[in-house]
């Protein structure tokens, strides 16, 4: 589905990603761990077009991205939640949801994806007319990710999802991540949180000083004794 | 009482001016973070475009209103597409001396097409006073005031309740973000422009119907007093520019007619000192420290 071949990525004279090249298989969980400063958020900015790469290719369902401006791919049904979950502050939750569905012109499915969210994260049903700035960091990311949700996608980016979050608030993300692929969304995650990332991934890349060191299925890279003694405290 | 009723009027209508101004001072800054100096002189562009349209085309005014208001958002546009646009990720000083050099090139521009002379703007709205309790209230002032009020209403809906208001109010917020759901965030800043220089050519006719004389320079002032109504609302927060612009004309009046009309300018930029002093980001702001 999203194909990232021999990607290069400089900040000035910082050679920030090195021939990075993955693949995301439809309908699967793709992980990609590393340690801060690895490129991780640096490759997902690139495939949303934030960054433009030096060179490389990207391809989303067999048509080359590169030069698609980041606006038009919620269109295409690529939609990337960023890292931090960048809500709408001073715009309120149902505002922030209704921003999600910016590019959509079918009022019913709007709705009919509203009411999906609202039942799904009640909370966000209860707090629809607050300014979004003032929910937790669990809502907000539960708002984040909603709001992507309302854009349709088939391939949802998800930047660090469970960062500064209370573990068992990180437990109901990686929930509710796993609940959005059942419905047929693939996903490409990036986290931090290794454990939780190889756990529920069918695949997973290893990203180090911008270069991609390890891939595997998540159970092989959660048993491997690098990966347990780099990342996993093992 | 009357005096001071009368004198409240007298500065309810210059101050619904100047909000129109400020809105357009602090609707670019929330989106793109650049004071646009020139901002009075796109006012003063308004001014002429509804001078020509009542004198050499006999419009009625409500329709050189009209005329005004699309060719100073059409101007308001190609200043930000020419001037503002490919400065957007160079340093805001960088843009900042650029809006100082674009009110130099149209003040100068107006002054080489049309001439220094002063116009005087034809009077169509006639002089008719009403008595009301004991207050003159003149035709003129009343139209001024509805007319600003009107239009803040309809800017206030756009904004608050329609798909365009959100993207704008997303695009101040966060431009990446806005991107990734999809906005097109060039054009919004845009759109942005387009409004507020729309509300600048309305200020600018009313200016003229009210203070009769029209000239290349006659922005100066106005757009000062109107930068400082936008600070001192807060910078960046649509009512804050209201109120700041209400504010600033009655206190302006009140000095004008209590006091003397000698201090009345000098005494706006005394509140821009003290807002800066006491609470920088406005009456409405929020002291935000900068993230680093």
């Amino acid at each position: 589905m999203l194909k990232v071949e021999n990607l290069n990525v400089h900040y000035g004279v910082i050679h920030a990603l090195k021939d990075v090249s993955i693949n995301v298989e439809q309908g699967k969980i793709v992980s990609l761990i590393g340690s801060n400063g690895a490129g991780k958020t640096t490759l997902l900015r690139t495939v949303s077009g934030l960054i433009k790469p030096t060179s490389g290719a990207i391809s989303y369902e067999g048509n080359d991205i590169i030069t698609v401006a980041p606006a038009q791919l919620p269109m295409r049904g690529l939609v990337h939640v960023p890292e931090g979950r960048r809500i709408f502050s001073g715009l309120t939750v149902m505002e922030n949801l209704q921003m999600g569905a910016y590019l959509r012109k079918d009022k019913a499915g709007i709705k009919e994806d509203l009411d999906k969210v609202f039942k799904r994260f009640e909370i966000l049903y209860s707090r629809r007319n607050q300014d979004a700035s003032t929910l937790s960091g669990g809502e907000q990311q539960m708002l984040a990710i909603s709001r992507a949700l309302m854009a349709k996608p088939r391939l949802l980016l998800l930047d660090e999802p469970s960062m500064g979050l209370a573990p068992l608030l990180v437990k109901e993300i990686f929930n509710i991540i796993r609940e959005i692929n059942a419905q047929g969304t693939t996903i490409l995650l990036v986290e931090q949180n290794a454990m939780q990332a190889l756990k529920i991934a069918d695949w997973a890349y290893v990203l180090e000083t911008g270069t991609i060191v390890l891939g595997g299925s998540g159970e092989e890279l959660l048993n491997s004794p690098e990966i347990q003694k780099v990342y996993l405290g093992g | 009482m009357q005096q001071f009723l009368q004198q409240t009027i007298n500065g309810l209508s210059i101050g619904g001016v100047y909000a129109l101004i400020a809105l357009g001072y602090t609707m670019v800054y929330g989106i793109i973070k650049l004071i646009n100096f020139a901002h009075g002189d796109i006012f003063m562009f308004g001014a002429y475009v509804g001078m020509i349209a009542v004198m050499n085309f006999n419009m009625p005014i409500y329709l050189a209103f009209i005329i005004a208001m699309a060719v100073t958002a059409l101007f308001g546009v190609i200043i930000e597409r020419v001037a503002y646009k490919p400065l957007r990720k160079s340093s805001r000083t960088a843009a900042l001396i650029t809006a100082i050099g674009v009110s130099f090139l149209i003040q100068n521009g107006m002054l080489m097409i049309m001439g220094a002379n002063i116009y005087a703007f034809p009077q169509v709205i006639p002089n008719r006073f009403f008595t009301v309790f004991g207050l003159r209230l003149n035709m003129l002032q009343l139209v001024i005031f509805a007319t600003s009020i009107a239009l803040m209403i309809i800017l206030q809906f756009v904004v608050s309740k329609t798909k365009l208001g959100r993207a704008m109010r997303s695009v101040a917020v966060d431009k990446d973000a806005a991107a990734l759901m999809g906005v097109n965030v060039d054009n919004v800043i845009t759109i942005t422009f387009a409004i507020g220089s729309a509300l600048a050519a309305a200020a600018g006719i009313m200016v003229g119907l009210y203070y009769i004389k029209v000239f290349p320079f006659m922005g100066f002032t106005p757009g000062l007093k109107a930068f400082v109504a936008a600070v001192f609302g807060g910078i960046g927060i649509i009512p804050g520019a209201m109120i700041g612009g209400f504010a600033i004309g009655l206190i302006e009046t009140y000095v004008a007619g209590y006091g003397s009309t000698l201090y009345k300018d000098a005494v706006v930029f005394i509140i821009l000192i003290l807002i800066l002093l006491v609470k920088p980001s406005g009456l409405l702001g929020k002291n935000v420290k900068e993230k680093v």
